[in-house]
């Protein structure tokens, strides 16, 4: 790792004040993305801004319309929140799932999302329920936050505040963890809204990232049920393919994780 | 004392200091003055070195010095050796191409070390290690063995044309021939053993220190054999002289073979401890253990077994291609040969074999031994020809096997070895039992209906261990003998040190040996300390690898147990005035058989040292030494059944059940033991279902981190169920055989054995991931 | 460079030292507390396991600043005296360890495993729970042993205090 000055601030204003000060620096929420990457030599921020014992960054709530996760509230607080397993069950079990005990206890919602790395288990939900995703600046919706690998709409000063998820009719998530890093090999969230569209979500499989399943999002709403999708056929095109899985096992993953996402949903 | 004899599942001595963080590993060592190294290693597969440019590095904060590749030369520091002479059939000798511990010329794989920055901290080391210019040339690399072999293929080593180390071969061919014209059934395979990193958990590591007036180096090494490395690192790479080099292997992290080596960072280490004149550490991380650890397996084979009308076997032919990666390491031309293509018999009555073995060189690290050691390979490929076999056959492949088995011993195979013990039926009956074999079909049809594919494989391996009888080896080309040696210090209080030429990282020694003697003595094993690991206390001794510790190395003790007692009973029976003859050995005790006579074992150790009252003649003190060295192989062997269901929508194989029966001989610690197996099993299923090392065709490695390389988790195996059948080992005369591999070796082919039964074919290699697993069934539904 | 005061094992600590320090290190390096292991570089092999504030995290993926006022314990700090504590004890009786290498950071994730779930533990909830640990020799069957035996052992424990 390079030497770099560690701040930590103890408000959104102050953190911001910081970056704008010193324009290499980074923002550090539970570490376990960009430390990783830091010791690796390939990431060399001046500074680093620590945004996890920002108060006003920590906390969840639920509204009758949606679960609202503020960005540093880490992994482990949103699994033992009753609030959260109330209001989107789904979205507690991803996070369940979601790399290990030691990594849940530190790593945030903002962090997983700002980062969008394509085998992410948090994009999935954003975007599956189109979240709205709060920052120091502005409000963006799902549906425009992920651009592609390792690519998002922040700039790059820009803190996420808090992510809003509309609390869905019926919401399931399913994962098939890759051998190794234990990321999602495939993974796909299913979701019904309160208004009847429905919407999925696939992560893991694309090779830009997070991606809607439009084939499967025009079969369920025709018929809600993991049946519904024996016919269906994902294309392999633009699929990853790698050692550990082809395009055409991670097509086959999609629809697999969406019939069982389903079955998860009720 | 049966509490804590041979047989007992005493409690670790070692586990205290482990449980409570106070293990002393090499990263642990520190030394007032101490400088860090880090290493500047080839980012190309096959490159020239042009240049190194470290001006600017050597002006950074903290930089004690840059040393090169060129000055290793200068210094005239050996090259690494392979110390197995392996030769051709034609009888030329292998062609071994020169590996200096820095390139000064050409890198041959990515990670080979060109230079080392040695700084006053590691990250300052590795600050400067981004301001050395190295200019390369780059070169077309071969990354497979079939690229290497391939007409026009760049050359790695002007020694070696073609990247052939040898072309081996072992058993008769025309014999062999001839049983395959004559055979009923020929059933053919092909079969590729996957390439794999030992990572042992605590990475290689060196912390080097020279003492100027002495003259005299000290080294602490991760190694399994401290004093093979001081012998490599003084005789062969002219690092230092034997007796002014103390090598310390203190706590170890695992090894499973990939600290036998003596690799270039230590020798690096060492003699830039005497050219910077402060003492150096070298730790490796977790990316450097992927790039420069010796890997294990990689091979490629294509087997042929012949049958005669009656499913006997009427012969074997093998034709291996093995990688040896672009350097051959210290024991590598011995593992696709000897450790392998020896025990191509099995457990089976095999009239003849013809093996060809033919080792490659490519742009890849390194391989040498790695748990099992050529054993796996072996009980890969007969394992799931048998299973092959009778399913084309159509026999049961329990009854294919048992028809098969050698069951008349001693039995003398075509490939070298002599089995001297077994009892193969009696493992296979155990295992079936334990399996509740009858039961399959009802549990196959049950996971049918619930949607899984259900499959059952066996695995009933051989392996040759207790390396091993030094005559042997060094007609087979070994460049070392494989005795081991003991020495046993009863104190002048009667507290016993016991010195041992093993190793000790993880296998539990400081508990079985000090059973040994409880059991011998009646004493407690706590009244028994095991000394390892250091050559300046231990005598020279060989180390641990090929499960020889029990076999070999506590035989040594036994033999040296045997010389202190023949003395102590002497000195009781001078006190008790008594016949030497009458003198038995109880709870700690010398008693004159058949009275209440009795002398303590303090006392008789006493008397030994103040020699106030010793019989005439005797010499004072009781301090015994020994060397074992043993006449033949141990030959554990057993049964393993896998039971797996795998989920045909994502292709996730689960392990449902394994069973395996062991037989070892005698059980000193049937708790370590019984972890000796858990363990392999799991590297041997890791093999099997999540493992392999790749490269891309440019020799870049595709797997160098855990992000990419699957590490079997606890969720990713299941609870074991082990057991064991006993015949007593005849060779040595603890009656044991070795415990350390057997899991690593069997248990694969019964993985995959299990999920060929699942899918209804054998189209599938290891590691049968998920997504290859549901790729198979998709050949299965075309065909279909 | 900056100094960090911190509680470790029970003891104040104040270390001046880089930003760019690891936990791990400033307690392997500055402390000599190097029961902490580092086994990976990639945050996946858990041998870096400690208590930070009671949970367990992973030192070698935490900067000293993040935990400036912490409360930390290492493997060194969780036995009273010669007194072992019981997940130490369950790793010992049930030969929970081989090479020791990454047993330290077992103890401290399976110390947390049984915080987190209060006794109601069963063979696959551990396993799935100890997923962010890698062992090379156990092939993790004495490790879930050890810990199933463990969770009893503390349950009595509490009951008892």
């Amino acid at each position: 790792m390079y030497e770099t000055t560690y701040h930590r601030p103890a408000s959104i204003d102050e953190a911001a004040a910081l970056f704008a000060k010193h324009p290499e620096a980074k923002y550090l929420a539970g570490g376990h993305t960009l430390i990783p990457v830091m010791k690796q030599r390939l990431a060399a921020p001046s500074d680093v801004i620590d945004l996890a014992k920002i108060k006003d960054l920590i906390g969840i709530e639920a509204t009758s319309d949606a679960l609202i996760i503020k960005a540093a509230t880490t992994y482990y607080d949103i699994t033992q929140s009753a609030a959260a397993k109330k209001a989107i069950p789904a979205i507690v079990h991803l996070t369940s799932v979601l790399g290990d005990p030691a990594v849940r206890y530190r790593g945030t919602v903002g962090g997983s999302i700002a980062n969008n790395d394509p085998a992410a288990d948090y994009p999935a939900a954003v975007l599956a329920l189109n979240a709205t995703i709060k920052t120091n600046k502005r409000e963006i919706k799902g549906d425009d936050f992920f651009q592609g690998l390792f690519s998002t709409a922040l700039e790059e000063d820009e803190i996420i505040t808090s992510v809003s998820f509309p609390i869905p009719a019926k919401a399931g998530y399913a994962k098939m963890r890759h051998p190794a890093s234990r990321f999602a090999l495939t993974a796909v969230f299913v979701a019904q809204t309160k208004s009847g569209e429905v919407r999925v979500a696939a992560t893991g499989a694309s090779q830009s990232g997070v991606m809607r399943v439009p084939a499967i999002e025009a079969a369920l709403k025709a018929n809600w049920s993991a049946g519904a999708l024996d016919g269906v056929k994902i294309s392999a095109d633009g699929l990853m393919g790698d050692i550990h899985g082809s395009a055409e096992y991670r097509a086959n993953l999609i629809k697999v994780m969406a019939q069982r996402a389903v079955d998860a949903a009720g | 004392m049966g509490v804590e004899g041979i047989g007992a599942r005493v409690a670790r001595k070692e586990d205290k200091r482990f449980i409570t963080g106070r293990g002393r590993y090499v990263d642990d060592v520190k030394i007032v003055g101490l400088t860090h190294a880090h290493f500047i290693r080839s980012p190309h597969a096959h490159a020239k070195v042009k240049g190194i440019d470290a001006s600017a590095a050597k002006d950074m904060p903290g930089v004690v010095d840059v040393l090169t590749a060129q000055q290793l030369v200068d210094d005239k520091i050996g090259n690494l050796i392979c110390g197995w002479a392996v030769s051709s059939k034609d009888g030329t000798p292998m062609k071994m191409g020169a590996w200096p511990a820095m390139a000064p010329d050409t890198v041959r794989f990515v990670g080979q070390a060109v230079a080392v920055v040695i700084a006053e901290t590691k990250n300052q080391a590795k600050d400067a290690a981004e301001a050395v210019v190295v200019t390369y040339e780059e070169l077309p690399a071969v990354s497979s063995m079939t690229a290497a072999l391939a007409s026009g293929a760049p050359q790695l080593h002007p020694e070696a044309p073609g990247n052939v180390v040898y072309d081996w071969a072992i058993g008769d061919e025309k014999l062999t021939n001839d049983a395959f014209s004559k055979a009923a059934n020929v059933v053919s395979l092909d079969l590729t053993n996957n390439r794999l990193v030992p990572n042992a958990m605590e990475p290689r590591a060196a912390v080097a220190e020279y003492d100027e007036a002495e003259e005299h180096f000290t080294l602490h090494t991760t190694s399994q054999n401290p004093h093979v490395a001081r012998l490599v690192l003084s005789a062969f790479y002219n690092v230092a002289q034997e007796h002014k080099l103390r090598v310390i292997a203190p706590d170890v992290g695992g090894g499973f073979g990939s600290k036998i080596f003596i690799y270039p960072e230590e020798m690096v280490a060492l003699w830039a401890s005497k050219k910077v004149r402060r003492p150096v550490k070298w730790t490796g991380d977790r990316t450097e253990a992927f790039l420069t650890d010796a890997h294990g397996r990689d091979h490629i084979s294509h087997a042929e077994m012949a049958f005669d009308a009656n499913n006997k076997i009427l012969g074997l032919r093998v034709k291996t291609h093995a990688n040896f990666g672009a350097y051959m390491s210290l024991f590598s031309s011995s593992v696709p040969t000897y450790l392998y293509a020896t025990l191509l018999s099995g457990q089976y009555n095999i009239p003849t074999i013809y093996a060809e073995v033919m080792g490659v060189y490519t742009n890849t690290t390194p391989v040498d031994a790695y748990r099992g050691a050529g054993r796996p390979e072996a009980s890969y490929l007969v394992e799931r020809l048998m299973e092959t076999s009778a399913r084309q056959l159509k026999v049961d492949p329990a009854e294919l096997r048992r028809l098969n088995f050698v069951t008349q011993f001693p039995h003398q195979t075509p490939v070298i070895m002599a089995y001297d013990i077994g009892d193969f039926g009696a493992s296979l009956d155990a295992a079936l039992k334990a399996i509740d074999y009858a039961g399959f079909p009802a549990r196959k049809a049950k996971a049918k209906a619930a949607g899984k594919l259900r499959g059952l494989g066996f695995s009933c391996y051989i392996e040759a261990c207790g390396i091993a009888p030094s005559k042997a080896v060094g007609s087979l080309g070994a460049g070392v003998g494989l005795w081991e040696s003991a020495e046993v210090r009863v104190n002048p209080v009667g507290t016993i040190e016991v010195l041992t030429g093993s190793h000790s990282h993880g296998q539990g020694h400081e508990t079985t040996f000090a059973q040994l003697v409880a059991d011998r003595l009646g004493i407690s094993v706590d009244q028994v300390q095991i000394v390892h690991g250091d050559t300046d206390k231990v005598q020279f001794g060989m180390g641990t690898y090929g499960s020889r510790s029990a076999a070999v190395g506590m035989s040594a003790i036994f033999k040296a147990m045997e010389k202190v007692e023949a003395k102590a009973k002497k000195i009781a029976a001078h006190l008790l005035e008594a016949s030497e003859g009458d003198i038995v050995i109880e709870n700690g005790e010398f008693k004159v058989a058949g009275t209440d006579k009795a002398i303590a074992l303090p006392m008789v150790a006493l008397a030994a040292y103040t020699a106030h009252n010793l019989p005439d003649g005797m010499e004072p003190g009781l301090k015994e030494g020994a060397f074992y060295d043993p006449t033949n192989f141990t030959f554990p062997a057993g049964a393993y059944i896998c039971e797996v269901e795998i989920d045909p929508g994502t292709g996730k194989t689960d392990i449902v059940d394994f069973v395996a029966v062991d037989d070892f001989g005698r059980l000193i610690n049937p708790m370590i033991v019984e972890g000796q197996v858990h363990g392999g099993l799991a590297q041997g299923i890791g093999q099997a279902m999540l493992e392999s090392a790749i490269y891309d065709d440019n020799g870049q490695p595709v797997t160098a981190s855990f992000m990419d390389y699957a590490m079997p988790r606890a969720d990713d195996v299941p609870s074991f169920r082990v057991s064991h059948t006993t015949t007593l080992c005849p060779g040595n005369p603890l009656g044991v055989k070795g415990c350390g591999e057997a899991g690593a070796i069997g248990s694969s082919p019964a993985v995959i054995n299990a999920i060929t039964d699942a899918l209804g074919h054998n189209k599938i290699e290891m590691p049968a991931t998920p997504g290859r697993v549901w790729e198979a069934l998709q050949l299965q539904q075309a065909a279909e | 460079m900056s100094t960090v005061k911190l509680t470790v094992n029970g003891k104040s600590v104040s270390a001046t030292v880089e930003d760019r320090t690891l936990l791990v290190h400033l307690l392997r390096e500055n402390l000599n507390l190097t029961g902490t292991h580092v086994g990976c570089d990639t945050s996946q092999c858990g041998a870096c396991i400690v208590h930070i504030d009671g949970k367990a995290v992973k030192s070698c993926t935490t900067l000293v600043g993040q935990i400036d006022g912490a409360n930390v314990t290492t493997i060194e700090g969780i036995a009273k005296g010669d007194q072992l504590h019981p997940m130490q004890a369950a790793f010992r009786d049930n030969h929970g360890l081989q090479c020791g290498y990454c047993t330290p950071g077992m103890i401290m994730s399976a110390i947390d495993i049984v915080n987190r779930h209060a006794g109601d533990l069963d063979e696959e909830t551990v396993r799935h729970e100890l997923e962010g640990n890698i062992c090379r020799c156990t092939g993790y069957h004495n490790i879930v042993k050890s810990v199933l035996d463990a969770a009893g052992r503390m349950k009595v424990a509490q009951a008892a205090e």
